[in-house]
């Protein structure tokens, strides 16, 4: 039995059926960033030199370079999700909507992978 | 096909309550902490770029501009969180009573303030020039 009324369905609005994933993922990685964010700041915090040598030799270490990679994924993957509902809320000329999330998606994607392989080189100590 | 008239978002007609703002303010720390995360993988990429282009990094972050911005996404960061964990507890279906909610967004709001100037202090030697 479907809950929409006849004429929701005639004028083709209302649930677009997809709003439950992107609310649950949301707060996923909310949870996952209330420590991995602590994670991040309190050791920068920690780290007390803005010395080179002690900025890589801590980002090296095997544990630190996997949550600074999880860290960038997430963050990206949270922001996204957060600028879309924002988005969703301001920007109500519906192409124009899809333009800007679209832009928003491709570049939070191109900068987290970006900022994953930048880790990774620091990791495996490949200079560019 | 013509659109239908939309009833408009519950905040273009609600009077205003300062829970409001506090609501709005996760938005606007939202955006900004999203701003944050670019910031974060330019510094990682001049981490990989080397000593150099790490030096230049450390220079953009020491000067004043940059500072104030890292102490606006400092305490971004620390209401964000809160207010975040504070979401999460409404989420549960927890905390909703107008006094406790008041309560909990004062405290969010007092606390991101006073940790985010503290975490701020703290990495200001991590990040910038000195």
């Amino acid at each position: 039995m479907s809950l929409r009324s006849p004429l929701g369905t005639a004028l083709g609005t209302g649930s677009a059926k997809g709003g439950t994933s992107h609310w649950y993922a949301q707060r996923i990685t909310a949870v996952a960033l209330v420590v991995l964010g602590l994670w991040f700041l309190i050791s920068l915090a920690m780290l007390g030199s803005s010395d080179y040598e002690a900025v890589v030799r801590w980002l090296r270490s095997p544990v630190n370079s996997t949550l600074a990679v999880i860290f960038v994924a997430v963050s990206a993957y949270h922001s996204v999700l957060g600028l879309q509902v924002i988005l969703e809320d301001y920007v109500s000329h519906k192409n124009s909507r899809v333009v800007v999330l679209t832009l928003v998606k491709f570049m939070f994607t191109f900068a987290a992978v970006f900022g994953v392989l930048a880790v990774l080189r620091t990791a495996f100590g490949v200079s560019a | 096909m013509a659109q239908p008239e939309r009833p408009l978002s519950p905040f273009m007609n609600y009077r205003w309550q300062y829970t409001n703002t506090l609501s709005i303010l996760h938005r606007l720390t939202g955006i900004l902490l999203s701003l944050g995360f670019l910031l974060l993988v330019y510094w990682l990429t001049a981490v990989a770029a080397g000593p150099e282009s790490y030096q230049n990094a450390r220079e953009v972050f020491g000067s004043t501009a940059a500072q104030l911005v890292l102490l606006g996404i400092s305490v971004s960061f620390c209401y964000h969180l809160l207010n975040g964990i504070r979401h999460l507890f409404f989420d549960f279906g927890r905390g909703f009573e107008l006094k406790t909610a008041r309560a909990s967004g004062r405290a969010a709001a007092a606390a991101a303030v006073v940790l985010g100037t503290v975490f701020w202090l703290l990495l200001r030697h991590s990040l910038g020039g000195a």
